[in-house]
């Protein structure tokens, strides 16, 4: 990667995090903390590395994204509306009555995003399928998952780790994001997931497991996952939950939390700023 | 053509099953067959061992099976998904209910060994609430499979179907009712034998039956009408209304528990529409399966034609 596109998803990343935040301020409530964790590695994937057209959102070739932690659905909506699948001003009406923008992530109502979640685990059965579906239909097409860490609590995704090898689903990239926080508290106090990357490798993943709030890791990782043939690639992103929003990432129980006021306000012009001084490299 | 005269299909359904899956499958290489290690107890081992591109054996993790079938429907595909009931309903509930039915997906779901059919199984394997809960997905529809022709009639006709569809199955045979060629019309209730005493509206098991049921009761002089409401969301309303006008009383006979399938959409239909006329629901009350051969728990669950005559001739006491 070049300096210059290296800037320009930093750019990218910092548009989808002013705008997660400015959609979260105006309810003044949301789970914020792991849409903002998460905003670096959707900033890679729609920055460049996902084959797909905004204009022609349910374009048969196209690459998908599951977001299995559908609660991150307005980073993922920032990204679509940066992206111009709809206007930015819709984010300002994230969970009003009648919005197109849930908390959690709705076919249905969203272009651009591929299926509904929420309920969690359940997304990455449903990449698999998408994935099946693309390898019957041969046209080369990949499937990106993503996970929460506190959502492999569930068994769902273990189920769905066994097969996507079993069947050698090489079409299937499946992040974790690794923040190390679930709703109660601190992963490791809940339910502890010891050593992620390790588990996949046991289950026969390609695995790997990288700064997830790195930019350039992450495409790193990214690139090297696109090219293993013959099994389904893992990435585990450690990452701070609020990543990016010192407020967020500060207050303790950040999985959703009240965002209004003084906190909101300063949040902004500090995300403002910081886009501003990457605009001025 | 109704051709019903008490002697069973030929054919176990399960063979049935797998021998159309197959065909369906050749005919339309979208639709994918997904099971959860049971494809040698549904007819379909054979099938999965020759096309393993279209037959997809996801192990015992029905969970991850409603998910990715809910994701090949959502890329473009037409999955038909079959474990036994329980797990295809109880065990995965939340999996067929948004993953399928709420993301706007669509899936064919087969469940066999409904009720007392799973015998030898027993209570962990015998579902007598699949119905009401795939009764309760919107806009799903659930059938209750009669014989071995609508089985393999309706396998064909859903192929195209949206959202949550349920079939219910026995693995092995029930009484012949229908040809082979008959038009089955999803939504449609059939009348199988008329009578204007009362009418017994039943499904699956408790067709065959309200059948025996009947004609027993014409030797004590009753003229009672068979229903077979095979549709049981949605039910055949408009049918329901005119029996309850032109026979004055109904039973409905389900191989279910009684709250939340057939009798209560049965009963819903006649208190929404203020047909207030002697009614009693036949099916399972306040108790969970067990085991043993399949007779002895159609007794021990009230599941008989005898029960279904000795009813009768106590609801028409209420007439």
């Amino acid at each position: 990667m070049t300096d210059n596109e290296i800037r320009e998803l930093k750019k990218f990343a910092a548009r989808i995090r002013l705008e997660t935040v400015k959609q979260i301020a105006k309810r003044g409530f949301g789970h914020i903390g792991g849409a903002l964790s998460i905003v670096d590695a959707l900033a890679v994937l729609y920055g460049g590395v996902m084959k797909i057209d905004p204009k022609n959102p349910d374009w048969a070739e196209r690459d998908k994204l599951v977001m299995s932690k559908g609660h991150a659905g307005p980073a993922l909506y920032s990204a679509l509306a940066l992206k111009g699948y709809f206007p930015v001003e819709t984010l300002g009406t994230l969970n009003q009555p009648g919005t197109s923008l849930p908390s959690h992530c709705d076919h249905k109502l969203t272009p651009g995003i591929d299926v509904t979640t929420g309920s969690l685990g359940q997304g990455v059965s449903l990449a698999i399928g998408l994935a099946l579906a693309q390898r019957m239909d041969g046209r080369g097409a990949r499937t990106f998952l993503i996970t929460g860490d506190g959502e492999l609590n569930e068994g769902q995704p273990w189920e769905g780790a066994m097969f996507a090898v079993h069947h050698k689903l090489d079409g299937l990239v499946w992040f974790v994001d690794y923040n190390h926080k679930q709703l109660d508290g601190d992963t490791e106090d809940i339910l502890d997931l010891g050593d992620l990357g390790a588990k996949f490798d046991a289950f026969g993943w390609h695995t790997q497991t990288t700064n997830g709030n790195d930019i350039e890791a992450v495409r790193t990782a990214v690139d090297k996952a696109l090219e293993v043939s013959g099994k389904p690639s893992c990435i585990v992103l450690n990452t701070k939950k609020g990543a990016g929003v010192p407020s967020v990432e500060n207050t303790k129980y950040n999985h959703h939390m009240v965002f209004e006021g003084e906190m909101a306000k300063e949040s902004i012009s500090f995300l403002e700023s910081a886009l501003a001084v990457l605009e001025g490299e | 053509m109704i051709i019903y005269d008490g002697t069973m299909d030929k054919e176990a359904y399960k063979n049935v099953f797998g021998r159309v899956i197959e065909q369906i499958c050749e005919e339309d290489k979208d639709v994918v067959y997904l099971d959860c290690d049971l494809m040698n107890s549904f007819g379909t081992l054979g099938f999965w061992q020759r096309n393993k591109a279209q037959a997809i054996n996801c192990g015992v993790a029905e969970a991850n099976m409603m998910g990715i079938a809910a994701g090949l429907s959502a890329g473009g595909k037409k999955p038909y998904a079959h474990t036994f009931g329980p797990f295809a309903s109880r065990r995965c509930f939340d999996q067929v209910f948004l993953s399928v039915g709420y993301g706007g997906n669509s899936v064919r779901i087969f469940g066999s060994d409904p009720g007392v059919t799973a015998a030898f199984n027993g209570g962990t394997h015998m579902p007598f609430e699949d119905m009401a809960l795939m009764r309760a997905v919107p806009g799903s529809t659930v059938i209750d499979v009669t014989d071995s022709a609508m089985l393999e009639s309706l396998m064909r006709q859903i192929k195209e179907s949206c959202g949550v569809t349920y079939l219910r199955t026995t693995r092995k045979a029930y009484p012949a009712v229908y040809s082979k060629d008959h038009d089955f019309k999803i939504g449609r209730g059939e009348v199988l034998r008329d009578g204007s005493d009362l009418t017994v509206i039943a499904c699956g098991l408790m067709v065959g039956e309200s059948l025996k049921a009947a004609a027993a009761l014409k030797e004590k002089g009753l003229d009672v009408r068979v229903v077979d409401m095979f549709t049981v969301k949605p039910a055949d309303a408009e049918l329901v209304l005119r029996c309850a006008k032109e026979t004055g009383a109904i039973i409905t006979a389900e191989n279910h528990n009684v709250i939340g399938g057939l009798g209560d959409a049965v009963g819903s239909v006649l208190l929404e529409n203020e047909a207030c006329i002697p009614m009693k629901k036949i099916g399972v009350v306040e108790m969970f399966g067990s085991v043993g051969p399949q007779d002895y728990l159609q007794e021990y669950y009230g599941l008989t034609a005898e029960k279904i005559a000795a009813s009768a001739l106590e609801i028409l006491k209420k007439k």
